[in-house]
């Protein structure tokens, strides 16, 4: 009993893990008797009323279905029929794409309205009337006038990061420490050397949180959107299967949706984790 | 364009004011019409009490805030802003926590000197690191330091861009007493060395008797003027250790603190026959009284 804190923890998750799989494959083994009824309508009705299967599949089903768009993700057999990885690769670039543009519009902008008062409370009752419109009520707006499904989705995108980049940016910038700027002002650095030299790195912890924000909730909207426009990306995926009712499909599409989110969240904390100091 | 002032000395202070607004309209002065005056190479001290306004005119000799009357002028030139020739040690020593000691020490050298090369920079940042004894702590990060080492870098930093002045704004308060004695002795030391003009504000009587030329008193604020100006009696080579056994110690001190604890009150209300705020009566405190002509004599 001297295993350490972690490797406890570790065999904990693996028990929870191991009783969830075997309680979702009891549950589903089905247990309705079987009915009897003209094969012709049997035929109609499907397995799960003829041999009293679940129509919910089981964690080993799901577990083949993983394990089959692991080891071929890039199939493209047309508009209906690709590989996840490439469902995947669209969802990515979106959100990547409009994240990206969120970052160019959010850090300039949050540093004006962090390091002038005026710009701050010009700019506030803008901010506090846009933050809270959910992205996907752009949406039509969207369409409309960029008449392109796909870029409205970058838009989508760019729309809801946009916030919280900028709202932390602006406070961050906004909280550097007196002291510190006035090393700088007693050391003659100029405006734009004190901007890059004390006052980003000062704010960079404060930033990458927002930031961490804003691709956790860019990564949520994407499939909503992706929903929303069809075509590709792995929100259609979702859609798409469900409307072949291959909950297998959608299954696996949730755990890949979860897992892709995790690798965005823990990439951005890593950064941030890069440019906080310790006081 | 600021008066250009008419005093030789190198750093005069003249006839400044600064006032805060009140809560419900007016002004609080915090203090007006002050004067005082500094040589090269000397060390002044500033004591009084809390809120007398000895931030602010550290502040107003940094630059970092203007005076509303009056001006303060350095080597011939009135104070405009902050300056590279007149270099802070901040009470909180202010460094910049994500660069090391010799980043932060570096960024200074580089802000003075401009078209250095990053070698050029570090060998003399390094410089001063060795001279406040941090050699071989170089890269650690300002958290890793204890507060004596997190000073004595704010001191190297200060003391690499080789200022005209150095204004300290109680550098040490926030530092045990044994830690506050030797790094007293190296300020001591440097600025000695290299002729340093050195303002320092503290609360601290001893360490004004220690390091201070001369010390100025500030009564209490609002509205605080300077009292008098105390030359120390003390022999310049003193060291800390036996600066209690000097004969002209105790009656220096008790005269400090006299003004600390009654004096500062009572002054306003008491102003002595003859006082001019242009010259504030120099005094010497010393055990026998010496005939300097022209100097107010106080025996203790």
């Amino acid at each position: 009993m001297l295993a350490s804190l972690n490797a406890r923890a570790a065999v904990l998750s693996l028990v929870l893990l191991a009783t969830f799989l075997l309680a979702w494959h009891v549950g589903v083994q089905g247990s309705k008797p079987v009915q009897q009824m003209d094969p012709e309508y049997a035929r109609l009705m499907g397995i799960a009323a003829t041999q009293g299967k679940s129509a919910m599949p089981g964690p080993v089903e799901v577990g083949a279905q993983i394990w089959g768009h692991l080891t071929n993700p890039f199939y493209d057999k047309g508009p209906n029929d690709k590989g996840l990885g490439i469902q995947l690769a669209y969802s990515l670039g979106r959100v990547l794409l409009g994240y990206f543009l969120a970052v160019l519009v959010a850090l300039p902008v949050g540093f004006l309205i962090g390091m002038s008062p005026l710009m701050s409370r010009a700019l506030d009752p803008f901010i506090q009337v846009m933050k809270p419109i959910s992205p996907l009520a752009w949406m039509p707006l969207a369409l409309y006038t960029i008449k392109d499904s796909s870029i409205s989705a970058i838009f989508v995108i760019f729309i809801c990061s946009v916030w919280p980049m900028l709202i932390n940016t602006a406070f961050g910038v906004a909280a550097t420490r007196k002291e510190w700027l006035n090393v700088a002002r007693t050391l003659e650095v100029s405006p734009l050397r004190k901007a890059f030299t004390i006052i980003l790195p000062a704010a960079a912890p404060t930033i990458l949180t927002g930031m961490r924000i804003s691709i956790g909730i860019a990564w949520l909207v994407i499939v909503a959107a992706e929903m929303l426009v069809g075509g590709t990306g792995i929100g259609y995926f979702v859609w798409n299967e469900w409307n072949n009712l291959s909950i297998t499909n959608v299954i696996t599409a949730i755990f890949v949706i979860g897992v892709m989110g995790m690798i965005l969240d823990q990439t951005l904390a890593a950064i941030a984790r890069s440019v906080t100091y310790p006081e | 364009m600021k008066p250009v002032s008419t005093s030789s000395k190198f750093i005069s202070i003249e006839g400044i004011a600064r006032r805060y607004p009140k809560a419900g309209g007016g002004k609080t002065t915090i203090f007006e019409d002050l004067w005082f005056s500094m040589n090269k190479g000397e060390f002044s001290c500033i004591i009084g009490h809390s809120g007398c306004g000895k931030t602010t005119v550290l502040n107003i000799l940094a630059g970092l805030e203007l005076p509303e009357d009056g001006v303060a002028v350095v080597d011939g030139r009135a104070i405009e802003g902050p300056s590279l020739d007149r270099a802070v040690i901040f009470q909180s020593h202010a460094l910049l926590p994500w660069r090391s000691v010799l980043g932060n020490v570096a960024y200074a050298v580089s802000s003075k000197w401009r078209d250095w090369s990053r070698d050029q920079v570090n060998a003399h940042a390094m410089k001063f690191i060795e001279k406040v004894g941090l050699k071989g702590s170089e890269l650690k990060k300002p958290a890793e330091l204890s507060g004596g080492m997190k000073q004595r870098v704010g001191i190297a930093r200060a003391l690499s861009i080789e200022p005209k002045i150095l204004l300290m704004d109680e550098p040490f308060s926030a530092l045990d007493a044994l830690t506050r004695g030797s790094l007293q002795e190296e300020v001591r030391r440097i600025c000695l060395e290299t002729g340093q003009t050195a303002f320092m504000i503290t609360h601290d009587v001893d360490e004004a008797i220690y390091l201070a030329d001369r010390i100025v008193l500030m009564t209490n604020g609002p509205e605080a003027m300077i009292a008098e100006i105390v030359e120390n009696p003390l022999p310049r080579d003193r060291r800390r250790i036996d600066v209690h056994k000097s004969a002209d110690y105790y009656p220096l001190r008790n005269h400090l603190m006299d003004f600390l604890v009654s004096r500062s009150k009572t002054f306003k209300d008491e102003i002595p026959a003859g006082y001019d705020k242009k010259h504030p009566p120099v005094v010497r405190p010393c055990a026998e009284p010496p005939h300097v002509p022209g100097e107010t004599r106080k025996v203790a």
